[in-house]
Formats: C-alpha cells, sequence, structure tokens
C-alpha cells in the first residue's frame, strides 16, 4: 500500500497552480485535504502522473460569510466551516451536513470544495450544495472562471463537470431565506462512515404559514445526490415520493429495498423537523 | 508503602511509554533494512503457468526477485502443521511461496527485495503471472456439494471429522435421548467470518551476522521461542545461533499465535542469502488477504427437554470453514464442540464436525477460539427452549446448570489440550443472581412496557459462557535480584499490549516483598528466556503468572537462608519488607537484599564498594567451607515451571438491553452487564480492561463484522472502509460485577482472562433482538438491512 511513482508539484499561488495544472491536463490530480486522495494513491486505485498540492494558496483558505450565503475557499477545511457561527447563522444546513462528515480529525483536514469535486453520491455536501441552489467556482490558467451550478455540477459517480486543467476555487452556499427550515438525517452503519442512506430537507412558509417551499436532496441512493420537489406533500406521501423517484444499488451494507425503505423513513423525518424548523422561524418573526 | 500487590488495581507501568509513541514496534526497527514485498495471488484458484519478472528487473533499488524454485531444502517444503491430530485425517499446509497452484487469494508467489517498500512495490507490478483458472470453492455447503475440490487429494472437501458423545446417566444416546424427550426442537444456526485484525499487522525483521553466523529475527508474534525452533530447523542453522524477539506488539488477538507465516522463513532467508538485513511490515490489504480469519460455522442442533427446560439430549453437528490450508490442526472446532457445554449439565450429548477446505484465507484461533460459535449454539437452543415452554429464560439456564456442590465436574469430552475436559471450579447460580441484579432482569418489563408506551421497542437477553483457561504445556519464569537490588523477571511467553509488565511485577513485588518499582519484566525474548509456548488461550497470568511466583519463592527462600547466616537467625524469623530482609520483632537486625544478592555471588574481584564484601578476603565465608556449597549456584536467582495437570476454567454471564428502530431496524444497545469470574484477580483494572476490550470485539462479531466472499473466491470488503469495525461510538458502556471464585489447580488461585470478554456477547446481542421483535435471530452478524428483511420473512 504505498504509491506508485508521481511528480510533485507545490505552487505557491493561485497563478502558478492554474499553469501548472494547463500543463499536466488530465494527468494531474490536486491535493487539497488529501481525505480521498491519498488512500486511493496508496491502494494504487489512482496513479496520476503529477500531483499538485495547493495547500500553499493561502489566498484559497477563505470563508466569507454575506447575507446572501456562505463562500467556501478551496482551502477552508471542513471543521473550520463547521466552528463558524456566522456561517451558521446565514445557512444553517451547513453545521448540521458538516457534523455528519466522517470524524473530527478527518475534519480537520478535509476541504469542502475537495469534497464536491470528488464527488461522491454518499457525501453530505454534494447534496447539501445541491439542495440549496448553491454553485462551484472553476478557474483555469488564463483568467477564465466559470459558476457551475450544483445541478449540472454533479455528473455521476465521483464524477464532475471540472475539466482538465481547472481548479474548482470556491463554493458557494445561499443563505437560508425567511420562515425557512433544515434538517439532514442519515443513517450510517458505525459513526461518520459513509450514509446507507441519508435525506437533507428545506422548507420555506409563507408569512401565513403555509409552505411555499419543501425539498429534499437524497444520498447513497442514486449516482448524484436525488432533490426531490415534494411542496404540497402530506407528511404520509414524501416517504412515498422519495421511494418513486430513487433507484438505489444493492452493496454488501444493504440491500436495494432496505436502501429504498430507509431513504423514505429519513425523508419523512428531515422534512417533519425541517417544517418544525420553519414553523417556530415563523413564529419568532411573528412575534 | 506496601508490597503486597497482588489483588490492587495498579496503573498499567507500560502505558506511558506506549501512548506516548516511545513504543518500540516492528515497524519502527530497521530503518536501514531492505524492504520486501509480495506478489500475492490474485485468484482464489489457479495453476500457475508462467512468472515473468523481466518488466521489474528495470526498477532502481530492486535487490532480490524469488519464487519458488529459488526456495533450498527445507524451505522450499510446505510450510509444518503445528498441531496435528488423528481426527486431522487430511491435514494440508501451503508452501511459503506458491508451488505450481494457489489456492487462495493473497497466497504469496514472488518475494521483492529492493531498497525500500515503495519500490519494491513498483517492481511487484511490473511482475506478469500467467494463471490458468480453476473453479472455486467457497462455502462450507458448496465445498460438500461441488465436485471441485481445493486439494485434488482431499475427497469431498473434508479435512477433518470428528465425533464425540457422552450418554446420559442411564446409558442412553443423544438420538435416543432426544426421541424420548417430552419436547424436541430442531434449528440451523450460521456465524459469518470475521478476523482478530490487530492495529499493528504482522511484521518480520531479521538480521544475519556472517562474521557469527548467528542470526536475530524481530517478529510480531505470539510465540518467539517457537518461531524460533521454527526458524532454525528450517534454515539449518543450530538453535543457540537464532535468536528471536518479540518488540512491543499492537495486538496480536489470537492471528500471531499462528506460525512459522511464511514470512517468518522467507525474511530471515532473504537475509542470510544477501547478507544484508531485510525487514516485511504486513500492510492492511495483506493482513485481510494473506493471514487469518475465525468464526464462520454452520450449525445443525437437535434437542430434547422436559416440562422444566432441563436438556434431557443435544446433539450438534458442525461445519466448520477453515479455508485453504490447515496449519494450526482443529484447535478452533475442537474448542466449539467441547466449550458448547458451557456451564450446563446436558443428559446425553453428541456433537459432530466436519473441517472443510475452502478457497479462502486460512481459519486459525481469534480471541474466544470457536467459543463464541459454541456458546452462540448453546444459548440460541436455552432460548428455543424457554419461548417453546413459556418459560423465563434465566429460569430455563439455572434449570440446567451445574451446581457449586459438583466440583470437580467432569463434562466426558476431551478438551484442545488432549486432556478431559472436567471443570474446577465456580458458582454458576449466584454469577445468575449477580446478573440478574445488575441488569434489572425482574423489573425489565415494566420498562420495556414503559417504551412501549412511547413507541419505542426494547428487548433484553443474556449469555453465559465457561472457558477452558490457561492450557499447558508449561510455562517458566526466571527471577533475577543484582547487586543493586533491582529484580528482573523474565519469562517465554510475549505481549501484545496485556499489561504482562504491571502483573507479572506484580506478583514478584508480593512474592519477594520489594517495591514494584524495582521490578523490571522481559516477556518474549529468547536471549533471556528460550523454553516458552506462547500467548494465547488465555494462559498468560495462569502460567507465566504462576511460574515467576515459584520462580520468586525460590528467590526467597535462598535470600531467607543467606540473610539467616549473616544476621545468625532461624530463616523462619525471617521477612521481607521494602526490599529489607529483617528478623521479625527487631528492627535491628536487617539486612538488604541487594546486600544479600553481592553475598551469594562469591567474588574473586572488586567492581565497586558494595562487590568487596564478597571478596575472598572479606570473611564473606567461613575458610572450612567452600565459597559454593555443594548443591548451590552463585547469585540470587531462580527459575521454576508451572506445567498444569489441565485447563482451569474461567465463567460468566453477559445480559443486554437493546432498543430496535420500528422504522429503520437500527440497534442500539442501551446497557450492557457483564459478571465475571476469573478466580482471584491479579489486578482488577486489567481484568476490566480485558472485558472491555472483548465486548468491543464481540460487539463487532454480533452486529458489524464480516469477511464478504463472492462465488469467485474475492473478499469484497478488504478493507477499514467496508469491513466495519466498532468504533468508541458503537460500543456501549460495561457495567461489570466480580466473583471470584478461586483455582484449585494452580498456587494463585487463578484462571484467565483475555477471552472473556468477547465469548457471549454474539448470543447476547441475539437474545436481545429476538426479545424485542418476537422472532428467532438464528445468525451473527445482524445489519439493519437484514433485520429489515427479516421482518418482511415474518410479517412484522
Amino acid at each position: 500500500m504505498k504509491p506508485p511513482p508521481f511528480d510533485y508539484h507545490a505552487p505557491r499561488d493561485l497563478a502558478e497552480a492554474l499553469a501548472v495544472l494547463a500543463g499536466v491536463g488530465e494527468r494531474g490530480k490536486v491535493l487539497a485535504g488529501g481525505q480521498s486522495l491519498i488512500p486511493l494513491l496508496n491502494m494504487r486505485l489512482a496513479v496520476p502522473e503529477h500531483l499538485v498540492d495547493i495547500n500553499r494558496l493561502a489566498e484559497l483558505d477563505t470563508l466569507s460569510v454575506a447575507s446572501d450565503g456562505v463562500t467556501v475557499g478551496a482551502l477552508a477545511r471542513h471543521s473550520r466551516v463547521e466552528r463558524s457561527t456566522q456561517a451558521a447563522a446565514v445557512q444553517p444546513l451547513l453545521r448540521k451536513a458538516l457534523r455528519l462528515v466522517a470524524h473530527p480529525v478527518i475534519r480537520n483536514r478535509g476541504t469542502i470544495v475537495g469534497s464536491l469535486v470528488h464527488a461522491d453520491p454518499a457525501a453530505e455536501m454534494p447534496a447539501a450544495l445541491t439542495l440549496l441552489g448553491g454553485s462551484v467556482r472553476l478557474a483555469r490558467d488564463g483568467g477564465e472562471v466559470r459558476d457551475v451550478p450544483a445541478a449540472d455540477f454533479f455528473t455521476g459517480p465521483l464524477e464532475s463537470a471540472l475539466r482538465p486543467g481547472e481548479l474548482a476555487v470556491s463554493a458557494f452556499f445561499p443563505a437560508l431565506p425567511p420562515r425557512s427550515g433544515t434538517a439532514f438525517h442519515e443513517l450510517a452503519r458505525r459513526h461518520g462512515d459513509f450514509a446507507l442512506a441519508g435525506v437533507a430537507a428545506a422548507v420555506t412558509l409563507d408569512e401565513s404559514g403555509a409552505t411555499t417551499s419543501a425539498k429534499v436532496a437524497c444520498i447513497g441512493v442514486g449516482s448524484t445526490p436525488v432533490v426531490l420537489d415534494v411542496t404540497g406533500a402530506e407528511p404520509d406521501e414524501v416517504a412515498h415520493a422519495v421511494r418513486g423517484a430513487i433507484e438505489p444499488d444493492a452493496d454488501i451494507h444493504a440491500s436495494a429495498r432496505y436502501r429504498s425503505h430507509l431513504a423514505g423513513v429519513l425523508a419523512t423525518r428531515a422534512i417533519d423537523e425541517a417544517n418544525g424548523e420553519a414553523r417556530r422561524a415563523l413564529d419568532h418573526t411573528g412575534r | 508503602m506496601t508490597t503486597k500487590l497482588f489483588g490492587e488495581p495498579v496503573q498499567r507501568r507500560e502505558d506511558p511509554r506506549l501512548l506516548t509513541g516511545q513504543g518500540r514496534y516492528l515497524d519502527d526497527l530497521g530503518q536501514t533494512a531492505l524492504a520486501a514485498a509480495f506478489v500475492r495471488s490474485p485468484h482464489a484458484h489457479a495453476r500457475i503457468k508462467d512468472i515473468d519478472v523481466s518488466g521489474a528487473l528495470a526498477v532502481e533499488g530492486l535487490v532480490a526477485i524469488y519464487t519458488w524454485e529459488d526456495l533450498p531444502g527445507r524451505a522450499g517444503q510446505p510450510l509444518p502443521l503445528l498441531i496435528p491430530h488423528p481426527a486431522l485425517t487430511h491435514g494440508r499446509t501451503a508452501y511459503p511461496l506458491a508451488k505450481d497452484i494457489v489456492r487462495h487469494v493473497g497466497e504469496p508467489v514472488v518475494m521483492v527485495v529492493a531498497r525500500d517498500r515503495y519500490l519494491a512495490e513498483d517492481a511487484c507490478a511490473l511482475i506478469t503471472v500467467e494463471y490458468e483458472f480453476l473453479k472455486p470453492v467457497v462455502g462450507v455447503e458448496e465445498a460438500l456439494r461441488s465436485g471441485t475440490l481445493v486439494h485434488e487429494d482431499v475427497p469431498g472437501n473434508v479435512g477433518a471429522h470428528l465425533v464425540q458423545e457422552v450418554p446420559s446417566a442411564d446409558g442412553r444416546g443423544a438420538a435416543e435421548a432426544i426421541e424420548a424427550a417430552p419436547h424436541t426442537l430442531s434449528f440451523r444456526l450460521d456465524i459469518e467470518r470475521s478476523a482478530s485484525m490487530p492495529l499493528e499487522g504482522r511484521g518480520v525483521y531479521a538480521r544475519w551476522d556472517a562474521d557469527d553466523r548467528s542470526l536475530r529475527v524481530y517478529t510480531s508474534t505470539q510465540s518467539s521461542t517457537s518461531v524460533r525452533m521454527a526458524v532454525a530447523a528450517t534454515l539449518g542453522i543450530p538453535l543457540p545461533k537464532v535468536e528471536v524477539i518479540a518488540p512491543d506488539v499492537g495486538g496480536g488477538f489470537g492471528v500471531k499465535i499462528m506460525h512459522p507465516w511464511p514470512e517468518e522463513i522467507l525474511v530471515p532467508w532473504a537475509a542470510i542469502t544477501l547478507g544484508r538485513e531485510v525487514k516485511w511490515a504486513e500492510d492492511r490489504r495483506e493482513h485481510f488477504i494473506a493471514s487469518a480469519h475465525e468464526r464462520a460455522q454452520v450449525q445443525h442442533v437437535n434437542v430434547g427437554f422436559d416440562d422444566q427446560g432441563r436438556i434431557l439430549g443435544l446433539d450438534v453437528t458442525i461445519l466448520h470453514d477453515h479455508g485453504a490450508y490447515t496449519p494450526y490442526g482443529i484447535i478452533v472446532p475442537i474448542i466449539t464442540s467441547t466449550q458448547l457445554l458451557g456451564p450446563y449439565r446436558v443428559g446425553a450429548y453428541r456433537v459432530e464436525f466436519s473441517s472443510i477446505y475452502t478457497n479462502t484465507v486460512i481459519v486459525t484461533p481469534y480471541r474466544g477460539a470457536g467459543r463464541p460459535q459454541g456458546v452462540f449454539c448453546m444459548e440460541r437452543t436455552m432460548d428455543r427452549i424457554a419461548r417453546h415452554l413459556g418459560l423465563d429464560r434465566a429460569d430455563v439456564r439455572a434449570a440446567n446448570f451445574i451446581q457449586p456442590d459438583q466440583f470437580p465436574y467432569d463434562q466426558g469430552l476431551i478438551f484442545q489440550d488432549g486432556r478431559p475436559l472436567i471443570y474446577d471450579s465456580g458458582d454458576y447460580p449466584e454469577t445468575l443472581r449477580m446478573l440478574k441484579e445488575l441488569i434489572g432482569w425482574d423489573s425489565f418489563p415494566e420498562r420495556r412496557a414503559e417504551a412501549a408506551r412511547q413507541g419505542r421497542r426494547l428487548g433484553i437477553g443474556l449469555g453465559c459462557y465457561v472457558e477452558g483457561t490457561g492450557v499447558g504445556p508449561y510455562e517458566g519464569g526466571h527471577v533475577q535480584v543484582t547487586s543493586d537490588g533491582r529484580v528482573h523477571v523474565s519469562t517465554g511467553l510475549t505481549s501484545q499490549g496485556q499489561g504482562h509488565e504491571t502483573v507479572f511485577a506484580q506478583i514478584a513485588a508480593t512474592e519477594l516483598g520489594v517495591p514494584l518499582e524495582r521490578v523490571s519484566v522481559v516477556t518474549g525474548d529468547t536471549r533471556r528466556f528460550g523454553y516458552a509456548v506462547g500467548t494465547f488461550a488465555s494462559r498468560a497470568a495462569v502460567m507465566s503468572g504462576n511460574a515467576i511466583a515459584l520462580a520468586c519463592r525460590k528467590v526467597k527462600e535462598k535470600a531467607l537462608r543467606i540473610a539467616a547466616d549473616a544476621l545468625e537467625a532461624d530463616p523462619r524469623d525471617l521477612s521481607i519488607t521494602d526490599g529489607v530482609i529483617h528478623v521479625t520483632g527487631d528492627s535491628r537486625a536487617a539486612i538488604p537484599l541487594a546486600t544479600v544478592a553481592v553475598l551469594s555471588n562469591p567474588l574473586r574481584y572488586a567492581f565497586d564498594e558494595e562487590s568487596r564484601r564478597a571478596t575472598q578476603f572479606a570473611g564473606a565465608t567461613p575458610p572450612d567451607r567452600p565459597p559454593v556449597a555443594e548443591g548451590d549456584e552463585p547469585g540470587l536467582e531462580g527459575r521454576d515451571y508451572y506445567s498444569p495437570i489441565r485447563a482451569t476454567f474461567a465463567s460468566g454471564m453477559h445480559a443486554a438491553i437493546v432498543e430496535t428502530d420500528p422504522d429503520t431496524a437500527e440497534v442500539k444497545i442501551l446497557r450492557y452487564a457483564v459478571v465475571h469470574d476469573c478466580g482471584k484477580m491479579i489486578n482488577p483494572l486489567i481484568v476490566e480492561g480485558q472485558i472491555h476490550g472483548g465486548v468491543a470485539q464481540g460487539v463487532g462479531g454480533a452486529l458489524y463484522e464480516r469477511m464478504v466472499y463472492d462465488e469467485h473466491g474475492q473478499l469484497l470488503n478488504a478493507s477499514f472502509m467496508d469491513f466495519l469495525m466498532p468504533y468508541a461510538t458503537e460500543v456501549p458502556h460495561i457495567e461489570t460485577a466480580h466473583l471470584e471464585t478461586p483455582s484449585p489447580l494452580n498456587p494463585l488461585g487463578i484462571k484467565g482472562a483475555g477471552e472473556a470478554g468477547v465469548i457471549p456477547v454474539s448470543a447476547v446481542i441475539a437474545s436481545a433482538i429476538e426479545d424485542a421483535e418476537g422472532f428467532p435471530i438464528d445468525r451473527m452478524p445482524l445489519s439493519p438491512s437484514e433485520l429489515f428483511d427479516l421482518r418482511a420473512d415474518h410479517g412484522a
């Protein structure tokens, strides 16, 4: 379990990093937190010729919180965002999702943007970004920058819209609207493992308390996060709607039938909790 | 300061070293040694057609590539079959490097030695082995059904077949007793494969001294003395020229009692051949596919019983999956079939096992060593009987208990040490009473009803076991008091983190009346002690503990004799406190043990102030006597051995309360209670730690761990991502209570404690889930997905 030989690059700034990435193209892999890449290298499942270590790029170690949302730089570790009360105030789902990501030691090294680019269909951050309608900012040598909406970013299991030579420099998580609530429920075999299934939910009410939006994003039950609009669905219809929208695979940890059942249960629980949070927010602003 | 340390909860003395990174594990040694890596079979069953190493020759830093054809003499022969048994009619072992045929994924085919491990693995990746595929055999029932053979010359894939039968008191066989019984039940049980999975894998580091023609081998083993004999014999080196040392070992749990592993022969051989230091440290993937697994069994149970639930006849047939080879013999199914009876006396008992070849990793003992399977069988049977009769599950067990006045109790079987299965002592009714009180057995129905009102589903379960511990043949201890007053204890068996440096020191400090700080302990180093068996079967405290105590008594006897001379007193009036020998009732008449050590060794040459007292002009001995008396030896040291007539039997009972989620089928352990009896405890803190670790591994076996082989013999979850060992978050708080029923078999009255925690856990959790769900649980482990499916099957 030692990686095969590769060329190691340690650029000092973004411009240099983009130049290196432009040079190595699809033969290169970006190293940020390394929590997925290093095991893949050691098991020789990933064999990049070039490793581009972006850990010296201080300009990407950013977390900016504004009224419209949270922008997370490519070197911001999970734990930093998890602990940010400002970020949690603007978008509470971030902290809820991050607490389900692996274990503290992994969150101390792993990055949110890295997790998004890795695009594991069982991971929490891609679901949170998709549910909230966020985006990923991609840069390449020569100054070209594009923002890709989450709905277009996740293209398959471990596959994203990132092209060779591009670097994901940040991700944007929109703020939670007023009179809204969120929740993230998942079931993992062990604390911190990738979930057998998980559901993130976001609910928004109007001033009269009627639901204007209710959405769920399911993980572990498809090749990308499965987002479903359940606005107007009765509580007992949510599970049914989710089960109808997903086609989970069986693996050694759970049958497809169980995963489907579980996603329904978790969706009901998540919507219920998000709804309760939205109602409390409404009551709070009402007073 | 007290020196009566036996029985005290002394903090582990090795922990500051081990917890601050000061431990010296195998891979910490030999930083400049060459590194070995292996090309291992990617196929479960195949014939090797060709090995092409040409692609690897250009790797910079490559030193050597070896295949079976390179191995000389005995090194090229099949590895030893360690524990022969008459019932193992078709024992087969592997070659150190595969010859012609590979029989499981992970079997070593080519050995590469290079400047470092990275380069060695690069070279491995460039070696091409051409295989002709053979049909693999996976699973015991498939092995019996299919015409495919794992070994061409082993018909039916059956390596061993053994029947033991104990008739009832009135002479009936089990079948007859069952047929005549008022009630009968028949059912099948399945237990999955798991593995020891120590934090540190295996590893070997060898140094050959070409001038001295001597070999030193460091290996992460549970038996350095036996590895030494195996290496010397296989490589043809005189035994005195071979030293084997177990450095700090990061857990064994059984897998490292298996030996010699191929690498334990190959690495020393390569070191000698190359005249260079060579090291191999197993990585995790290798540990999954090239070490050993355990547990997998299919059991068929027939039982007959009366209206009180007393078992009149029990007939168990076991299919035991031993993997591709049988280097460790059939110890595991022997233990299952004998220890299955637990604390019970059954009317008539018949047990039959077949030990079966499959194209999977070999099976050797893992903590518990066949007992978890046996206990699962017996305790599932007890629960089935209770359910059938509508009786309380604890009452059914109590109705079958061996009573305290029935010891020694002969179960009529032959145990794993080849000796009669005779329980030495125990108090099972009291253990059960304590357990019921600890878990709140009698008040549980109210708790269950209260939870049900909140929509929650709770269940309670229990399990009982008896564990034969401290099997022979022997262990030894050597104790030396040096002229600085320090006490040096050594024993041949090894340590894997159990706390031997603490408990053996407690024994020596207590026996010799010296402060603990003055005692040091060395284990597993053949330079210090050459005769030993090893650390397994919950035997270290019983075996080496008693041997060290006996050695200390010899030292004390000699010390008192010398002191009596010096003090002109009667040895019977002397005692030792804080390292000073004194005449009882006369505080002025005293002599330090250090001085006695000086006097015990008559000298010609003085090398310090103390030693002047022992030289020939100092008048240490009268001129009319030889300086060393006839029959005596110089020095204040003693060596003794403990060799028991048979094993001593520890026991215990566990109970758990679980909650099962009605929607997600998650299982949560709300409470876990243990009552444990290992005789006299040397150190209750360490006993509790052993129980905690064991229960944690048991929780793994009950709810998480399985080796998932597909029909091609590929292990699908050979990593910590998919082989689910419980984290701290999955292990419940463990409540313990102790009962101390001393063993009459050994001087210290102790029984083993190392494996106890793990043994009944699967049975207990199954019992509790069954209670919560209302349908039988007959296999382990059980995932939420499987529980969900079982609910559907039972219309629940």
